[in-house]
């Protein structure tokens, strides 16, 4: 979709800021351009849409040779978004997102349309934001109005330079979250530049990872924490890449599936008995329809009586999309080394434990290490 | 609003001291100039301020949104330095040499009038361009619109207000010193003004300085209005602050 060979930029001063980069970035894929600033990764991107003219090499947008087209007509088909926005700050949320498709030459209604369809994608109500200017906006609405101003002809190409980044940590992790799913709806491809290692790897189905306008590393997060080229990328991805990798993995992967599980009304000699079974010294209580109420260790199920009766009622548990970090996080908040995964009903589907989080950080590792 | 409002007392303040002196007829030895005179020396006035300030503005604009450009950036420092300079100057020297250069007569006056109207537009052509955040013109170009369609659809709109503050300055400006154009050779409401002073009565100064004073103000509310006008709505500053 997206084919960079050789593209180079020198500065008439001679400074090289990008210096023979390739790399392809397929239809659908989210590409992260991850480097240290200076590093020439928003050059890159700003030569994909010819903000930045560039000095030698190629770039091909669906096999078309970028140099060749029209600029404001290739322009008009990618989505361009950026840390500070640039809201127009005399048009109201609504005509800043219909900007594109009226340049496009779209009929007022069909303009008026996709507005609300993006607002509502962004999870913004249209009716109470489409008439409001960028100053009445907050930080993060700003931003999603941004994004949605970025989709507003369906561009195909999408082009981010830090669109998470101007805003806090809180907002930021929503936002990022939600264009995660987002994404999943539209499947644009998208070039997002970041310096955010984490932002990286969350977000990305392949990192481009550049140091002094040259590409050194171009492959999916995993193999960027687990098998780093040189020295430099494990560097970057810094020692703790080991904890960074449980963002690559969600819990539904590693969580164990239709674990044994106690009900409040049983003896606690069989919930024992269970436990021995499958050498585990904790059991889930499950209620009769299936929500779960608590734990239920093999310590306090020495005497008689029921279950219910020894069950530590506990709400702390994960969905099955929350990544290991998560898990790991809650099970070091609430102190215990299981953790349950349920639904949004608060129906247990599994369990995580701590064991099963460290092996598969080893066998990453091992894996990496081995290839 | 408030401010309206003192503007507008000050306004009818001014008027009745220009009728009442004109209905003395005469002070002292000296008749007081008539309504008849009043009319054609405040009309000459005005022709000669908007003239003065439709080519000052025809000028200024272009030249500080050209000077705003990057591109032009070297431009800047002589250009905006240059008219600096100009304001330095005396009003009633810049009129005193424009007599030798170009004889006396309107001409003179209006040339005088131009260059010291020129800096208040010029300045806030310049900043209206400048001001404008760099990330709106950078998302503008990265969606495609063209040149021209930033100008006309982002620029313009954005900088408008700027500039007519502006061009309202730089009118309440002209109309003073168009008080010292009669000097060479112009008309207008000095006439009465310097009359009064060669004369050393008071009132008759009053009778030429009341209405310019008045005339000031009164085109100073038509374009603060006119300005507040032609900023968009999502720029405006709420009511409550005002």
């Amino acid at each position: 979709m997206i084919r960079l060979e050789n593209v180079t930029k020198v500065y008439p001063d001679g400074t090289v800021a990008v210096r023979r980069v390739s790399f392809e970035v397929l239809k659908g894929e989210l590409c992260v351009l991850l480097g240290p600033s200076g590093c020439g990764k928003t050059t890159t991107m700003k030569m994909i849409n010819r903000l930045i003219p560039m000095t030698d090499g190629s770039i091909y947008i669906d096999d078309l040779d970028n140099a060749t087209m029209d600029e404001t007509k290739l322009r008009r088909n990618i989505g361009y978004a950026i840390q500070d926005v640039g809201l127009f700050p005399h048009m109201t949320v609504g005509e800043n997102i219909e900007t594109v498709p009226a340049l496009k030459g779209w009929t007022k209604a069909k303009q008026r349309k996709r507005a609300e369809e993006l607002l509502e994608l962004l999870r913004m109500r249209p009716h109470e934001y489409i008439e409001k200017y960028p100053r009445e906006l907050s930080g993060g609405e700003r931003q999603r109005v941004g994004v949605a101003r970025a989709l507003g002809g369906d561009p195909p190409v999408l082009l981010m330079d830090e669109p998470f980044g101007a805003i806090d940590p809180i907002t930021r992790l929503e936002l990022q979250n939600e264009f995660l799913k987002i994404q999943q709806e539209i499947k644009k491809t998208i070039i997002l530049v970041t310096h955010d290692i984490y932002e990286a790897i969350k977000m990305g189905d392949k990192i481009a990872l550049m140091k002094e306008g040259q590409l050194v590393q171009y492959a999916p997060p995993a193999d960027l924490l687990f098998r780093p080229k040189d020295s430099f990328v494990a560097g970057f991805v810094g020692a703790d890449r080991g904890l960074k990798g449980l963002q690559l993995i969600r819990t539904k992967e590693v969580m164990w599936k239709s674990p044994p599980t106690a009900h409040p009304d049983e003896k606690t000699e069989a919930a024992r008995k269970r436990m021995k079974q499958y050498g585990i010294d904790r059991l889930a209580v499950i209620e009769p329809d299936g929500k779960l109420r608590g734990w239920a260790s093999a310590s306090d199920a020495q005497g008689a009586g029921r279950v219910k009766e020894i069950t530590k009622i506990s709400s702390v548990a994960a969905g099955r999309n929350a990544v290991l970090s998560e898990a790991l996080s809650l099970m070091l908040t609430s102190g215990s080394d299981v953790l349950a995964v349920v639904d949004q009903h608060n129906r247990l589907e599994g369990v995580v434990t701590f064991k099963t989080i460290q092996e598969t950080m080893r066998e990453a590792v091992q894996r990496g290490a081995s290839q | 609003m408030r401010h309206l409002m003192i503007l507008f007392a000050l306004l009818t303040l001014l008027l009745g001291a220009t009728f009442w002196v004109t209905s003395l007829g005469k002070v002292g030895i000296y008749s007081t100039f008539t309504y008849s005179d009043l009319l054609h020396s405040a009309w000459a006035h005005f022709k000669m301020v908007f003239i003065a300030v439709v080519i000052a503005t025809a000028i200024s604009v272009p030249l500080g949104v050209l000077v705003a450009r990057t591109v032009f950036a070297p431009l800047v420092l002589p250009v905006i330095g240059g008219a600096n300079i100009g304001q330095t100057i005396p009003s009633l020297a810049v009129i005193a040499v424009m007599a030798p250069l170009l004889g006396f007569g309107l001409q003179s006056a209006i040339v005088a009038l131009v260059i010291y109207g020129l800096l208040p537009i010029l300045r806030n052509a310049y900043t209206s361009i400048k001001s404008i955040d760099p990330a709106v013109i950078e998302a503008a170009q990265g969606m495609g619109l063209t040149g021209i369609q930033i100008a006309r659809r982002i620029e313009l709109p954005l900088a408008r207000p700027v500039i007519m503050a502006g061009i309202r300055v730089s009118t309440i400006i002209t109309v003073g010193t168009a008080e010292l154009a009669v000097l060479v050779g112009g008309e207008g409401l000095g006439k009465i003004t310097l009359t009064g002073v060669f004369a050393q009565e008071p009132l008759i100064i009053l009778q030429g300085a009341a209405p310019t004073a008045a005339m000031a103000i009164a085109l100073g509310l038509v374009l603060e209005l006119a300005e507040r006008r032609m900023t968009p709505r999502g720029l405006r500053i709420e009511p409550e602050s005002f």
